[in-house]
């Protein structure tokens, strides 16, 4: 499914200084049964944010009023766990189009690049000086400049490079996905298939 | 050049290197479930697409599907509206289908290998993260999200950028009691949640070899869980032998062929690996877990790991403990639990039946254990009644269930209640896991039996 272009995201940020966040907390398994892709953001970290009587949970940073913005910035190893693109998918549509941290897990990172939201691996010390800086002032704005590869803290012009690759950056830049890719190569895949051993 | 394993298979299904990029990967087998398909089929008719080659795309309904009275209409609407479009899908598109009633119906990776679809040197994708099972057969399996689902439904391939290589060596033999799963709930606890992130592990050494397939299936499910993409075992005699004659495996002199092809899977001699480890296995001790990852784990005799202990992360390991209602240090023998559940993609094959079945053999179940035994395929649950183990579990208390993901995720009924302990042979004891507020502990079937009979957190080794 093509997606909206990404270049540069100014915006102030949601923490969430918790390590290994895995994908049944991001959503839950049993909200998995849709078969439409509709409705995810509503029960993004569901358990985390509400009670089991379904009210909110009001010291959840997503609760919290003082935290708000388009990149959510969580602890090391976020996204481990489950494939379900549900959980990429969960952080799209209740409004990220940016997850910072300073180590994602393998499917998680790939499920997001292809939905359009980027994952910005930082340092472990750059990811604490943002928690830090959120923490005294929650208005803080991060810029992640997609075409120069840099996450920047605006008040303190504070930055850090961050890795993607080429293929993939052009994708992000444009909105463009892997089937529109491999739609136009079909013929020398049905080649391909041709000399397969199995 | 020397090759790994790994390498051998993965640059056999490049079909184009993209330069800074990922490689254009070619997939021989497609595994698709109920869960994680309907959107890319949804995908497919928005763009106005078939599915490339519907004979190596299998499909089967395990993740949301109950596990009693699978001959009723399933009731809750939304598993129901699911189950319907996986098989609706699959008609469509000419895709075999083992739908609810299916005889071949059960867990995607159980019936994998039952059937022959899994093969050595193959790759193989499917929509969900344990796929790594697998590699047992020296395959290079992994899991995918839906988007690449889609790619793989409608050009049979995906896009991925080349893991790193690891190879990770356990030597010597096991000790009595010490199954599959402890081997690797060890590594799991040694690397930690995210210490394969970005590689592709080989798992070598006698005691992987001297494994069962059932085991070697145990280890490579357990992959993902150190964030490895997947694990692979070279394929030897004992992999011949379990595929032969199997309904989709090569007859004739099409296996003579595939044979040629298998031979040539091993590693290289002078091969390298981007990292390696090795563990001595006679080291390994029957594991359980104590937190809400599975690189929390423990030998069962020793104590809950002080915070102070850890390199970093201190806050999250106080809020994990908090969850479990565990304190730093406490023992985890004698821990009063409340459910155990055998079964899952992980430990839900005849083996794993038998295992929990000679534990309490001769014993009954503590009155208030509820016990839930779940196979993962009809086959499974066919071979269990007649080896005559559902005699022997009947008799000391325990009931059967039909086929299904079941309690490993608790997308069906079978959840886990709020603050319960359940010793779980399944794959995750994150957080809510297992039904929201459930507590889960992962261990292997053996650990599991003496449970359910004790009541209580059991070295098995006592029992026998």
């Amino acid at each position: 499914m093509a997606y909206d272009k990404f270049n540069i995201l100014k915006s102030s940020a949601v923490p969430l200084p918790i390590e290994n966040i895995d994908t049944d907390q991001i959503i839950p398994a049993r909200f998995l049964k849709a078969t439409e892709r509709v409705g995810f953001g509503d029960n993004l970290f569901r358990d985390w944010r509400y009670n089991q009587d379904n009210s909110l949970k009001s010291d959840f940073p997503l609760n919290d009023n003082r935290f708000s913005g388009k990149i959510l910035v969580g602890g090391k190893n976020f996204g481990s766990g489950s494939s379900r693109e549900h959980a990429a998918w969960a952080v799209y549509d209740y409004g990220f189009r940016c997850v910072v941290s300073s180590f994602f897990a393998d499917i998680f990172r790939n499920n997001c690049l292809n939905i359009g939201v980027l994952p910005v691996q930082t340092s472990a010390e750059f990811l604490q000086k943002i928690f830090d800086v959120i923490e005294s002032d929650s208005d803080t704005q991060l810029i992640i400049d997609l075409p120069k590869q840099t996450i920047t803290i605006d008040s303190t012009g504070a930055f850090e490079n961050f890795e993607i690759n080429s293929y993939k950056k052009e994708n992000m830049l444009n909105g463009f996905d892997d089937i529109d890719y491999l739609m136009n190569i079909k013929d020398q895949i049905g080649e391909f298939a041709k000399n397969t051993p199995l | 050049m020397s090759k790994t394993l790994f390498d051998k298979v993965w640059d056999s299904h490049v079909v184009q290197q993209i330069e800074d990029g990922p490689d254009v990967l070619f997939i021989d087998r497609h595994l698709v479930h109920e869960v994680t398909s309907p959107v890319a089929f949804l995908g497919l008719k928005n763009r106005g697409v078939k599915v490339m080659s519907p004979k190596r795309t299998f499909a089967t309904a395990d993740h949301n599907t109950p596990t009693i009275n699978q001959h009723l209409p399933v009731a809750d609407p939304l598993s129901a509206n699911q189950l319907k479009a996986l098989e609706e899908n699959a008609k469509a598109h000419g895709i075999s289908y083992w739908g609810l009633g299916h005889e071949k119906n059960g867990i995607v990776h159980v019936v994998g290998p039952e059937y022959g679809i899994t093969q050595p040197g193959a790759t193989i994708v499917c929509g969900d993260s344990h796929t790594s099972t697998h590699g047992a057969f020296g395959a290079i399996a992994f899991g995918i999200g839906t988007s690449e689902v889609e790619m793989v439904l409608s050009t049979q391939c995906i896009m991925q950028p080349k893991p790193k290589t690891m190879r990770i060596n356990v030597n010597g033999s096991l000790s009595k009691g010490v199954t599959p799963k402890d081997v690797a709930l060890f590594i799991i606890s040694q690397l930690s949640t995210s210490g394969a992130t970005g590689y592709f592990v080989e798992y070598a050494g006698e005691v992987f070899q001297s494994l069962s397939m059932e085991g070697r299936m145990t280890v490579c499910n357990l992959s993902i869980e150190m964030g490895a993409r997947g694990g692979i075992i070279a394929p030897d005699e004992k992999t011949f032998e379990y595929i032969k004659d199997r309904e989709f495996t090569p007859k004739g002199a099409a296996w003579d062929k595939a044979m040629n092809y298998w031979s040539t899977l091993s590693t290289d001699e002078d091969a390298t690996f981007d990292k390696e480890y090795t563990f001595d296995g006679s080291a390994i001790e029957p594991m359980i877990t104590y937190g809400t990852n599975p690189g929390m784990g423990m030998r069962i005799s020793g104590g809950i790991p002080t915070a102070e202990s850890l390199d970093g992360g201190v806050a999250t390991y106080k809020k994990s403990l908090d969850y479990m209602g565990y304190k730093e240090g406490d023992s985890m023998i004698g821990k009063k639990i409340d459910f155990v559940f055998l079964g899952s993609c992980t430990n839900g094959r005849i083996e794993d039946f038998r295992a929990f079945t000679e534990i309490v053999e001769g014993k009954k179940k503590a009155d208030h254990v509820t016990a839930w035994l779940v196979p993962g395929s009809h086959k499974v649950l066919n071979a269990i009644k007649e080896e005559g183990l559902l005699d022997t579990l009947q008799a000391a208390g325990f009931e059967l269930r039909e086929p299904g993901c079941s309690a490993c995720l608790a997308m069906n009924d079978d959840k886990i209640p709020a603050g319960k302990y359940a010793v779980s042979t399944s794959n995750r004891n994150f957080e809510g896991r297992q039904g929201p507020g459930s507590r889960t502990l992962l261990a292997s079937p053996t650990v599991a039996a003496a449970a359910a009979v004790m009541g209580v957190v059991t070295d098995p080794r006592s029992l026998v």
